[in-house]
């Protein structure tokens, strides 16, 4: 039996998708070092396997360059985060926004949420690259990469004219419409959570102070009055204390949740329009190849005419695969969102009661404080 | 001795000041000008001692100082450093000094008198400070306030009664007070601030939130005023305190025109340094003085640092209530753009949380703000009223130890006038002795007076300390748990939304 080409490159992932765990981060030298853990498909087991950025940046290089498997193009690639360092620059900091918060943290969830979208992609998950990711105990090393062939929005010479082409289908010009739309729109939202975390920590970090030099007011003596005031001093402080203690459960709550939700939307959504983008390009391409063929002097006909069935095979393939993509993706991204507003709601809610108990707890303490 | 028609401070120094302090102003104030000015002193040796202008209760010893200084910018400033009281004493108030019988308004005795009654009468008495009504128009204009009080006490005509009463009338008020009490040792509470820049708004019409928010700043820190002034057990009686809160006209009250809170801290505090570098060491018999003297400078430094801490907390509550707004807005942009439609109306859900946590951010911001930050500030500027009332007991020591001196010279000379032939000059040297003596009985009377009520005070002082900060701090408490319940019922209403997408 003749084997396709596709067929060749397919595996079975051997490996859960849905649980992968990026359990722990080390530091490595300069380089931050991720222990990744992923359960066995067959019985028990575990793969743990310690990977840095370069592998990912490995992986996510072989996904792109799959020439050969129909439609690649149309692939809404899961995101991969900015490179981050032990020392990252103050430029990159702000590039990653919410994931540069919480002791990398939330830079870990993103990368997990990577890779189990990775695996969970029908035509992605069947590339060995993903199996030996996650898979083989050595790392997959400094391999040669081959040349990333993809048009890339920002890369392009004439991407701003391209990006506005008008295109042949309802379905793809309302899609690309609303992506502009809401790619502006999240990424507002998303920068101004962040101001909103920026100022909460700030916020904490004043209650601390306060809380400090309140201390300091703290009077010896066996005076009662200044007894009675050096304990009011006391309490307050450690009012305060209560106060930072849930200004800053407010903000991890912000971060890991809402936060770090909005932030991978706005990524998304920056990878639909990368995909749209390469779609409206392999258009452009199909109508300069029509033309050719149509105005091609009979010598150059049947050339011409090759490029032009070959151009719209590859542009029926990609609309294919980019429809499928949109329509599945629709559904996952209205979950996840849902989830990060419901975890970012339970959370809070949690956070809020604990700090009424508290408040009124220490409100309980001054109501009974009584100084002759 | 020369007449000043500018305006003057005087203030009880020793010591050469002049060259720091004294410049003459252009402008004059008639109510403040003095028919005589003394020399400055350079220590007991002056002869000017022996000035005795019975209008200027302050003839030995005084330093003028004129409020067109350098200090003159401060004191147009709208700055927050913390106010002193004024320690002019307006002559028509205070009755003369006839020689050396001290015909006070209030003699030492009747005090004490007052403070035994202090224990019977219970403190029932309640003021509020409210409805701020713009008068006038232009530069003219000025903020009327309404004074209510509500009291059981049989000191009052009526139960409850209001007047009005404007800004000048209040500064009025403690300028009377300060020139009464502050030299025989009493705490009496600063005044609220002036402010050029913020009235100057008002004036000119500016109906917006920073005029406003002003407004409410200043009506709250009137009512503070007033609540500390009547708290104090003698001041309560005082017939200015009780002409304020009831009578329906008052004289309006002039001299405050130029007394500004920044520039009299500065050259108080400048003339609190003088009294620190002399060389005249007070023999302070009394270590309890000395300790709590340490002990207030210390308290004063916390209480600064606490009140930056405090204002840099307000600030930044405000900005995350700025900030919340506009995630707020963002989010209902979102939704707005969201085909989905029970994402849309989650989105939409969202921004109306964070509108309300806007709201309760501002909220939160403004009882930082009057419960701590104002508190730490009217502490800040008590305790320069408590500095003074100590300054004041060790120029009072000064006097007692001068007329000691001067009365030892007097007998020099008697002395030596028993060897002359001037029958009539002895006599006369004979008669001042015994004033001197009579002098010198009298000023160690004023030290010992002031020693004791300066005790008192201290000591009521730190008990309503206590009182005050338990009072803010459990408002405080109220306001963060009411604030907490109503974040929680946001986010239960938000779960209930979000769990139908």
């Amino acid at each position: 039996m003749m084997m396709t080409e596709e067929n060749e490159v397919e595996s079975t992932l051997s490996v859960c998708g849905h649980n992968i765990q990026i359990a722990e981060v080390l530091k490595d030298g300069e380089m931050l070092s991720f222990l990744i853990v992923s359960q066995k498909l067959s019985g028990t087991g575990e793969y743990h396997v310690h990977r840095n950025y370069d592998d990912f940046e490995w992986l996510q290089h072989n996904l792109f360059c799959q020439e050969d498997v129909a439609g690649i193009q149309g692939v809404i690639f899961p995101p991969l985060p900015a490179k981050a360092q032990v020392n990252t620059a103050a430029k990159v900091m702000k590039q990653l926004g919410f994931l540069s918060l919480g002791e990398w943290q939330p830079y870990c969830k993103a990368l997990e949420v990577f890779l189990q979208q990775v695996a969970a992609h029908s035509i992605l998950s069947k590339n060995k690259a993903v199996e030996v990711f996650l898979t083989n105990p050595d790392s997959p090393g400094k391999q040669k990469v081959k040349k990333n062939i993809f048009n890339r929005l920002s890369q392009a010479v004439d991407g701003m004219r391209k990006e506005g082409h008008k295109d042949v289908d309802d379905f793809f010009q309302t899609a690309r419409d609303h992506n502009l739309v809401l790619t502006n729109c999240t990424k507002t939202v998303t920068e101004k959570l962040l101001e909103v975390v920026q100022t909460e920590q700030k916020i904490a970090v004043a209650c601390g102070h306060f809380s400090a030099a309140l201390l300091l007011c703290v009077e010896p003596g066996d005076d009662p009055n200044k007894q009675a005031f050096s304990k009011v001093c006391v309490k307050l402080s450690e009012v305060f204390e209560s106060m930072k203690k849930s200004t800053t459960g407010v903000s991890e709550n912000d971060v890991s949740t809402m936060g770090l939700g909005l932030d991978l939307e706005s990524r998304y959504q920056e990878a639909i329009k990368e995909m749209l983008f390469r779609r409206t390009c392999k258009l452009v391409e199909l109508e300069h190849a029509r033309r050719n063929a149509e105005k091609a002097k009979p010598v150059k006909k049947a050339a011409m005419e090759e490029l032009r069935k070959a151009a719209e095979t590859e542009f029926e393939d990609i609309s294919r695969v980019a429809k499928e993509e949109i329509t599945r993706f629709e559904a996952v991204r209205v979950k996840m969102l849902q989830q990060a507003m419901v975890q970012w709601c339970e959370k809070q809610l949690l956070t809020a009661k604990e700090c009424a108990d508290q408040f009124t707890q220490h409100l309980e303490v001054f109501r009974g404080m009584n100084f002759k | 001795c020369h007449r000043i028609g500018s305006k003057m401070l005087y203030l009880d120094i020793r010591g050469d000041l002049d060259s720091e302090i004294r410049e003459r102003g252009t402008q004059s104030l008639s109510s403040l000008s003095t028919e005589d000015v003394s020399a400055n002193t350079n220590g007991p040796n002056q002869d000017a001692l022996f000035d005795d202008d019975p209008e200027d209760l302050f003839a030995e010893a005084t330093e003028e100082v004129s409020l067109d200084s350098p200090e003159r910018d401060i004191l147009l400033s709208d700055g927050p450093s913390p106010a002193i009281t004024p320690i002019t004493p307006p002559t028509s108030v205070i009755a003369p000094r006839i020689g050396h019988t001290h015909d006070d308004m209030f003699t030492h005795s009747s005090f004490d008198e007052i403070e035994e009654e202090e224990v019977d009468d219970s403190f029932d008495i309640n003021i509020s400070v409210s409805d701020p009504e713009k008068v006038g128009d232009g530069m003219n204009a000025y903020m009327a306030y309404k004074v209510t009080t509500k009291t059981s006490m049989s000191l009052f005509k009526q139960r409850e009664f209001s007047v009005k009463r404007r800004f000048s009338d209040f500064l009025g008020l403690h300028s009377k007070l300060a020139s009464k009490y502050l030299h025989v040792g009493y705490i009496v509470p600063p005044a609220p601030e002036k402010s050029i820049v913020g009235m100057t708004k008002v004036k000119v019409g500016k109906e917006d939130q920073s005029s406003n928010e002003f407004v409410e700043k200043r009506r709250s820190a009137l009512e503070r005023y007033l609540m500390r002034t009547v708290k104090h057990h003698i001041l309560l009686k005082d017939p200015d305190v009780l002409q304020f809160l009831e009578s329906s006209e008052l004289p309006r009250a002039v001299s405050t025109q130029a007394l500004s809170s920044a520039g009299l801290l500065r050259m108080v505090n400048k003339a609190a340094d003088a009294v620190n570098k002399m060389t005249i060491k007070m023999n302070e018999s009394d270590a309890w003085f000395e300790e709590k003297q340490q002990h207030f400078e210390s308290l004063d430094v916390q209480l600064r640092k606490l009140h930056i801490s405090v204002e840099s907390l307000v600030c930044h509550r405000k900005e995350l209530s700025v900030n919340t707004a506009q995630f707020a807005k963002s989010a209902a942009m979102l939704g707005n753009s969201e085909d989905h439609t029970a994402l849309s109306r989650a989105l939409s859900q969202l921004a109306e949380v964070e509108e309300k946590m806007d709201q309760l951010h501002q909220d939160q911001a403004n009882a930082d703000f009057y419960l701590f930050s104002e508190l730490l500030g009217d502490y800040v500027r008590l305790l320069a009223a408590v500095k003074g009332v100590f300054d004041h007991r060790i120029k009072t020591w000064q006097k007692w130890q001068d007329s000691q001196i001067l009365l030892q010279k007097k007998r020099e000379a008697e002395a030596k006038l028993q060897f002359t032939n001037k029958s009539d000059k002895l006599q006369q040297a004979k008669d001042e002795i015994k004033d001197m003596e009579g002098r010198v009985q009298q000023d160690e009377r004023d030290f010992e007076q002031i020693s004791r009520t300066i005790r008192k005070e201290v000591g009521r002082f730190e008990k309503e300390r206590v009182k005050d900060f338990k009072t803010s701090i459990i408002k405080y408490l109220e306001s963060l748990v009411l604030t907490q319940q109503q974040v929680i019922k946001s986010y239960f209403t938000f779960r209930y939304v979000t769990a139908s997408v």
